[in-house]
């Protein structure tokens, strides 16, 4: 480890344009003739589209066109997809819904994009768009998935009926039946897991430029994988050939899993840029974003735990509902079935686990991958249920998940999941270490006699990371691989610089990538520029999600450096006439072991470039791409403790403390781990205490603002102590599991086992706000 | 936000001259309130008529312990003021929590009273205080100024000029946050004053501001937060929405009322 290599505390390198104010958003983008878009909106939640009569506003000021579904539809734009298939257990193919960029006849959710008004400025826009008169028939509307499965509830998709998309199971049923029968207890309970609005920083945006001259479109986008934007506007929607379309994510200000998916909007814009000829600009606004982001979780889940006469875990029951809205997002098949159900044996050797999921039409918006997608929800539902199951066995929480630890690795879960290697017991330690867990009675009696109830809750959680082997999740229905590319570019002065597939919003790559490469060489940090994010630089690459862009991505770079290095050996050995097995990389330099003999890193950049000199055969340059596959998902995971004090008069909640033990592997720079952890915990401090998406019974959003959607600021989190224990990951050159998601992952149970412990009511669902627990606390007397 | 011409008025007159001119006009204090409505394009008045820069408007006198504070003071004066928090520190804790510090930099007393979100910190301090609203014609008792949620007793074109009370003797605040929007889901303010004890609660009527009659003449004779134990708070008249039922509310209010006199001392 060197001061800018691997494992230094390196500030980030990004930072001195974010904190300046000169990050370079979509919004910021302005290209000459632009215009700016304005999309009408439905209003109701579900109903018929009758009329649309946009001939006032056509001639109103400013106003360059108002576009509807039916043009789209002529111009033969496509439906938005769902790249993974899912079966249902009687082999049928998930029911999947057309989703029209521009909806036609029919809105399923308020906020489903209708039409597009095209103006000089966005007021106008606006104007004009209050002149466009839609008339509606309105049709009875279903926002909660249970209901949407009644019998006489809406239809939503004529392709679906009871608006079951697809009844879907993984593990043994019999098995598991069988061990629940025969058990010495079972631990029964329902779990919701509430639906949350992503909130980003930066809101959505795209630039929409169409060039009559070369027929070629321009896409400026706030995309987490903008290869993946390309391919599929080209592959499905038929916007444009790949080659005729290059998509730009320029810096993007949060993603959180809702920047993935390809929305109506950008297709929208780039189809509206071709018709009217100008470049089209759309940039939401908060409430849009409330109406129109991919909503996350939203599950309702009964769960059965079996126990043997000796507290071990026998078997597990899951019956899932997971609501995915009024259309199936790009990944929302994957994250209640793949990213949900086999993480659900989490740190237990459990014999026998079931899954049964159903995924439920409503008209709401789409639900897919949130920060963490599917493993939340898992580890929600077991670290819910192994506490409760610690009370009704009146045994310590925390002996109860020790006793069932998986404790030998590789480890194969009955759940697809093979574990590679892990040690739960010694986050468990270093957390309850570290949370003084042995003084809580004494601190708990402190509160009472101040009239405060305390409460002490965990929560260990596995999730997996480093998405994805390719050939694995194709035989899973995934419409992509999941690999990752680099190209590491020597300059002939010998700065580098890397083109990596994966995209950085937040992450802090332009560091942690330039961090590996100083390392490897010994090269100044200020010398590697990180290039990412514009299909036109970058070899295709599949983008940022499922904290992979560690272990998938640098992997990738570090297969690429390999490549340089042994390329530059080759050439220094020749110039050095010595043997190339005996160059080594060290402090910039290519030294002939055991000699004074030395190059440096430079001369041998600018020897591969004038080419006077090379072995016989070589060819100049010194550039190597490299597409890395990975060979299993990667497992990090940990142990969280919340201590909580509970105020009885008003149900309020103060978290006492936070403890946060994680094994992410390999570290590549702790600041940054650190910040990601406290950015997860925040998020999951949220979900668990703070926010919910509330529609009203027709499918209004009640939640549609700051003022209602209760955010986590800075004074509702304690300051959070963590560690990090490491075994690494056997599975990738680096040693790194990926560490993005965990904190939003394993918080929210520890906080509601905290809750529950605290006030005697296991019945408290998220978010705890301060009115749940002052009912749950009455309900409980 | 449509389209809407921008007057800096330079005096009260001036003021009233404009939005006499303009039919559609309305005042601008702050903006904290009006112009994220007109962003939501739910408002749309044809001119603003700025009267943050009128200098008559803005300040704080005290005389004796009658106070005086012009309607363009912003929140944050009126938390930092030390003349004020010598003789009535609760407006000034009540000001204090306001918003952010963008807000109670921006947003003003006369802005919030004229506004009267049910939700809003101020009109429970003036009512509590037994304030006077006074404005560019006459003088309101703050008993008669709060008439319904976002209504008020000003006439069309009517300007709050000021807001002045007598320091209580002893008066405190107390104020749970609503969760997202951090306005009060309950703020009660209790004053002892020279016309008798004072309770007045604000987010949780049905028909905004109000006094509790019952919790008054408890502390009249008790002087104590015990005092209020026993009395009870009827829901039915309380607001409901997601953050809080009228039961939950009911209990805050009193347990925000304790709190308020534990806080005068
Ligand atoms: C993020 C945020 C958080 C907030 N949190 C709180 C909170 O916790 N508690 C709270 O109480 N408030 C809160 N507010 C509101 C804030 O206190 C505003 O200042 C207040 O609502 C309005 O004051 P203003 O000066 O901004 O008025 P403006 O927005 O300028 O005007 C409001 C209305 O009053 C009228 N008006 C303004 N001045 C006068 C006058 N002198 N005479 C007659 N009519 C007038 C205007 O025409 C308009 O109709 C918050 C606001 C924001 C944006």
């Amino acid at each position: 480890m060197g001061v800018e290599g691997i494992g230094a505390r390196v500030t980030r390198k990004e930072d001195k344009r974010f904190l300046t104010g000169k990050g370079r958003y979509t919004d910021d983008m302005t290209v000459p003739g632009m215009k700016s878009a304005y999309f009408i909106r439905s209003p109701h939640a579900h109903a018929r589209i009758k009329s649309i009569d946009a001939s006032a506003a056509k001639s109103m000021p400013g106003v360059i066109d108002v576009l509807d579904g039916k043009q789209l539809q002529a111009d033969g734009i496509g439906n938005l997809i769902c790249g993974w298939m899912i079966h249902s257990k009687d082999g049928s193919p998930m029911k999947m819904g057309a989703w029209r960029p521009l909806a036609a006849e029919t809105v399923r959710y308020v906020g489903d994009a209708v039409a597009i008004v095209v103006a000089d400025s966005i007021g106008e826009a606006r104007d004009a768009a209050e002149a466009v008169i839609i008339d509606y028939e309105p049709l009875p509307a279903v926002t909660e998935a249970t209901a949407a499965l009644e019998a006489g509830a809406p239809q939503i998709h004529p392709e679906a009926s009871n608006n079951l998309i697809f009844d879907w199971q993984l593990g043994d049923p019999d098995a598991t039946d069988r061990a629940i029968a025969s058990a010495a207890h079972v631990t029964e309970i329902e779990i919701v897991n509430n639906r949350l609005s992503p909130n980003p920083m930066e809101p959505r945006a795209t630039l929409g430029i169409y060039d009559s001259a070369e027929d070629h479109y321009t896409c400026y986008t706030t995309s987490q994988n903008p290869h993946v934007a390309r391919l599929v506007m080209s592959a499905f929607y038929n916007v444009a050939p790949e080659n005729k379309l290059r998509v730009i994510a320029p810096d993007v200000g949060g993603g959180f899993g809702s920047k993935i998916y390809i929305y109506p909007e950008e297709i929208v814009c780039l189809w509206a840029s071709k018709k009217t000829g100008v470049p089209v600009k759309w940039t939401s606004d908060r409430t849009e974003a409330f109406l129109t982001d991919a909503h996350g979780r939203d599950h309702v889940s009964k769960v059965k735990m079996a126990f043997d006469a000796d507290n071990r875990i026998t078997a597990l029951k899951v019956d899932t509902i997971a609501n995915l809205g009024a259309y199936m997002s790009l990944f929302s098949s994957a994250v209640p079935t793949y990213l949900y159900a086999t993480l659900l044996s989490g740190q237990y050797a459990i014999p026998a686990i079931h899954a049964n999921v159903r995924t439920v039409y409503t008209n709401t918006v789409p639900v897919d991958a949130y920060r963490g997608a599917g493993r939340p929800e898992a580890t929600y539902l077991l670290e819910r249920t192994i506490e409760t199951a610690a009370r009704e066995l009146g045994v310590s929480p925390a002996e109860l998940r020790r006793k069932n630890f998986i404790r030998s690795f590789p480890y194969q879960t009955p759940v697809i999941m093979n574990y590679d290697t892990g040690d739960y017991e010694a986050s468990l330690d270093a957390a309850m270490q570290a949370a003084d867990w042995k003084g809580f009675a004494a601190r708990k009696a402190q509160s009472e006699a101040s009239g405060k109830k305390r409460g002490i809750g965990m929560s260990c959680y596995i999730e997996a990371c480093g998405i994805a082997p390719s050939q694995a999740v194709g035989s899973l229905g995934a419409g992509v691989g999941l690999w990752e590319s680099a190209e590491v570019r020597v300059n002939a002065v010998g700065t580098i610089e890397v083109l990596t597939g994966s995209h950085s919003h937040g992450q802090g790559h332009e560091t942690t990538f330039a961090q590996l490469v100083a390392g490897r060489l010994g090269v100044p940090i200020d010398s590697i520029n990180i290039v990412h994010g514009d299909t036109d630089k970058v070899q295709m690459g599949m983008g940022t999600y499922g904290s992979r862009s560690g272990a998938v991505g640098m992997s990738a770079i570090v297969k690429a450096l390999d490549k340089v290095e042994a390329k530059a050996k080759k050439i220094a050995a020749h110039l050095m006439e010595a043997d190339e097995q005996d160059v080594v990389i060290e402090n910039g330099e290519l030294k002939i072991a055991g000699t004074d003999k030395a190059l440096p890193w430079f001369q041998v950049a600018l020897a591969a470039y004038t080419a006077h000199n090379l072995p016989a055969g070589m060819e100049p340059g010194l550039k190597e791409t490299a597409f890395y596959d990975p060979a299993n998902f990667t497992f990090p995971a940990g142990c969280y403790i919340a201590e909580v004090e509970i105020d009885p008069e008003t149900g309020e909640t103060d978290i006492i403390q936070f403890v946060a033990a994680d094994d992410f592997g390999n570290i590549i720079n702790p600041l940054i781990v650190e910040g990601q952890v406290h950015g997860g915990l925040a998020q999951g401090i949220g979900q668990a205490l703070l926010e919910a998406v509330h529609y009203d019974s027709n499918g209004q959003l009640l939640t549609a603002s700051f003022m209602d959607y209760a955010m986590p600021r800075a004074d509702d989190l304690p300051s959070f102590k963590l560690s990090h224990q490491n075994t690494p990951c056997p599975n990738n050159p680096l040693g790194i599991k990926g560490c993005g998601e965990a904190g939003a992952i394993g918080s929210p149970p520890a906080l509601i086992n905290a809750i529950t412990d605290a006030i005697g009511n296991n019945g408290l669902t998220m978010p705890a706000t301060p009115m749940k627990v002052w009912q749950a606390m009455h309900a409980a007397h | 936000m449509y389209a809407t011409s921008y007057h800096r008025a330079s005096s009260v007159e001036d003021a009233v001259k404009l939005r006499a001119a303009h039919e559609e006009g309305k005042y601008l204090s702050g903006g904290m309130t009006l112009i994220s409505t007109m962003k939501q394009r739910l408002a749309a008045p044809t001119d603003l008529i700025d009267l943050r820069h009128i200098a008559a408007l803005r300040g704080i006198s005290i005389d004796g312990r009658e106070v005086t504070i012009g309607a363009a003071t912003p929140h944050a004066d009126v938390a930092g003021s030390r003349e004020l928090r010598a003789i009535c520190p609760a407006i000034c804790e009540l000001a204090s929590h306001i918003g952010d510090p963008h807000v109670r930099h921006m947003g003003t007393i006369g802005g919030s009273i004229a506004n009267n979100d049910p939700a809003a910190d101020y009109p429970a301090g003036v009512l509590g205080l037994a304030a006077t609203v006074i404005t560019d014609r006459r003088s309101i008792a703050a008993d008669e100024f709060f008439t319904d949620l976002f209504e008020t007793a000003l006439e069309d074109g009517e300007i709050v000029t000021a807001v002045s009370f007598d320091a209580p003797e002893k008066a405190g605040y107390a104020k749970f946050n609503n969760p997202a929007s951090r306005f009060a889901m309950v703020g009660v303010f209790v004053a002892k004053t020279s016309s008798g004890v004072r309770v007045a609660v604000t987010g949780a009527g049905s028909n905004g501001v109000f006094r509790h009659s019952g919790f008054e003449q408890a502390l009249a004779s008790n002087w104590s937060a015990d005092a209020l134990s026993n009395i009870a708070v009827d829901s039915s008249n309380l607001l409901s929405d997601l953050h809080a039922n009228a039961e939950y509310r009911a209990n805050l209010v009193k347990v925000m009322a304790k709190r308020a006199v534990v806080a005068a001392g």
